[in-house]
């Protein structure tokens, strides 16, 4: 064997040693984290559930009580999941993770609380690119916003309401932001007419037919 | 020996400033540097990636054979970023969905692979361990700076959202340096911070040729370095 040869495989041995110490280590760091980043997952989705249905409003296990269903977001690649809150048993809320296509910037994808009688408990957003500074006041860190959909229903306002102010409805919109909130209001609204249509589906067990 | 080691912490802080003078890792600067947290969370995680590799690249320079040393440069790197990664998922979650795609993109981030090549893969590992916290550093300190910049132009506060580094007592840290200010979307937005680097790196220039002016003197004396052996 010449040479070159015998370097190239120390080379190759010595590269491939140090991916396995690599890998081990990568492993080990992945093991050692698992259960607080789960942990943390968790306790983020429970806390913004809270934040669209009180938790004194059910006593079940909201973030394992959900199912998946299509047809409600339009365009979106994957299936919706929409989580249920029951008291003993009794239907409570049901909350949608809607998705805004229309944003500004793309998707805005939303939590939208629904109580049993079609009333809105709470609307947060999860996650937008809107514009910092424009968009972003649906975020309830820059402004209130977002709480003015509470308490409202299909059945308080007429369809032409639903709309911000700018297009004859009754919320507002912001100084020079137009769009965003525009989706936002739309995309609740879907949110609501689908609850009204598949409650009973929602509510039961098993999967909601298809559209 | 002494003044090696001054050497590298200056040049890491300053003459050779990874951000300002060598112009490396421009594109996590520039993206997450619209607030002074945010800065601080990508500077100290860049910093803890450069400690780490240039320590370990150091540390393995001999047994490395030159042809596969960049692969496993890399290797070592995106090992390194990995831990973090899961580690600032695992104990600082709010700052990591923040800092969301820039925390792995610390991997492509030239200065330390440059470092990794350029420093420590020839200098003991002291050295390189110092080369690594101090251009981190270096790095961290040009960030912070550029964060405030656009915090205090852009929104008119400073340190807002500090208990996402901090914990739930920092929550009172925010400074509102502007009291009912409306914002400038400019400087928030990512034109802000070429025009706030710019500046920047305008008055580092000032600054430096201010210093040169002062002291001519002795900046021509010829410095002759012994190294010790
Ligand atoms: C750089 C830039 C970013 C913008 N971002 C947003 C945004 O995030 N949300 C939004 O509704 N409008 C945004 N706008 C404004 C829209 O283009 C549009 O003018 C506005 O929504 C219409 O509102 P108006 O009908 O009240 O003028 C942005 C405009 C510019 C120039």
């Amino acid at each position: 064997m010449n040479e070159t040869v015998k370097k190239t495989v120390t080379a190759a041995k010595i590269l491939g040693l140090f991916s396995l110490l690599g890998l081990g280590l990568v492993a080990l760091t992945f093991n050692q984290t698992k259960e607080k980043i789960s942990q943390n997952e968790r306790d983020a989705l429970l806390k913004s559930l809270r934040a669209v249905v009180s938790s004194s409003l059910y006593n079940n296990d909201i973030a394992n009580d959900k199912i998946q269903v299509t047809g409600l977001n339009p365009g979106a690649a994957r299936e919706t999941t929409i989580y249920r809150a029951r008291d003993n048993g009794e239907p409570v809320a049901a909350v949608i993770t809607a998705l805004a296509p229309d944003g500004y910037n793309g998707n805005i994808s939303l939590l939208v609380g629904i109580l049993a009688d079609g009333t809105l408990s709470g609307v947060r957003v999860v996650s937008h690119k809107e514009t910092p500074g424009l968009g972003d006041s649906i975020e309830t860190d820059r402004s209130n916003w977002i709480l003015s959909f509470d308490g409202k229903s299909l059945a308080g306002l007429t369809d032409k309401q639903w709309a911000v102010k700018r297009d004859g409805g009754v919320f507002d919109q912001f100084t020079g932001a137009t769009i965003t909130p525009r989706a936002v209001v739309k995309s609740v609204k879907n949110a609501l007419l689908y609850f009204q249509q598949h409650k009973v589906e929602i509510f039961s067990n098993t999967e909601p037919a298809e559209e | 020996m002494f003044s090696e080691y001054s050497k590298i912490i200056k040049d890491g802080l300053w003459r050779n400033n990874q951000a300002f003078v060598a112009l490396l890792g421009l594109c996590p600067l520039l993206a997450v540097s619209n607030t002074v947290v945010n800065s601080l969370g990508l500077g100290l995680a860049t910093t803890a990636t450069l400690v780490c590799s240039s320590t370990i690249v150091s540390l393995i320079r001999t047994i490395v054979p030159s042809e596969v040393r960049l692969p496993v440069f890399v290797l070592v790197i995106a090992c390194v970023v990995t831990m973090i990664e899961l580690a600032m998922n695992a104990w600082f979650y709010g700052l990591y969905k923040i800092l969301g795609i820039f925390i792995p993109l610390i991997v492509t981030n030239c200065t330390i692979i440059g470092r990794a090549e350029a420093f420590a893969s020839k200098q003991s590992t002291d050295k390189a361990f110092l080369d690594g916290l101090f251009m981190g550093l270096g790095f961290t300190f040009a960030l912070v700076l550029l964060g405030s910049m656009r915090e205090i132009i852009g929104s008119g506060t400073l340190l807002a959202k500090a208990e996402l580094m901090f914990g739930p007592a920092a929550q009172s840290w925010q400074i509102n340096v502007i009291d009912d200010y409306s914002g400038m979307l400019l400087a928030i937005l990512p034109p802000g911070a070429f025009i706030g680097l710019g500046f920047l790196i305008a008055l580092k220039n000032v600054l430096d040729s201010k210093v040169k002016q002062r002291k001519p003197a002795i900046e021509q004396i010829p410095v002759q370095v012994v190294p010790e052996q």
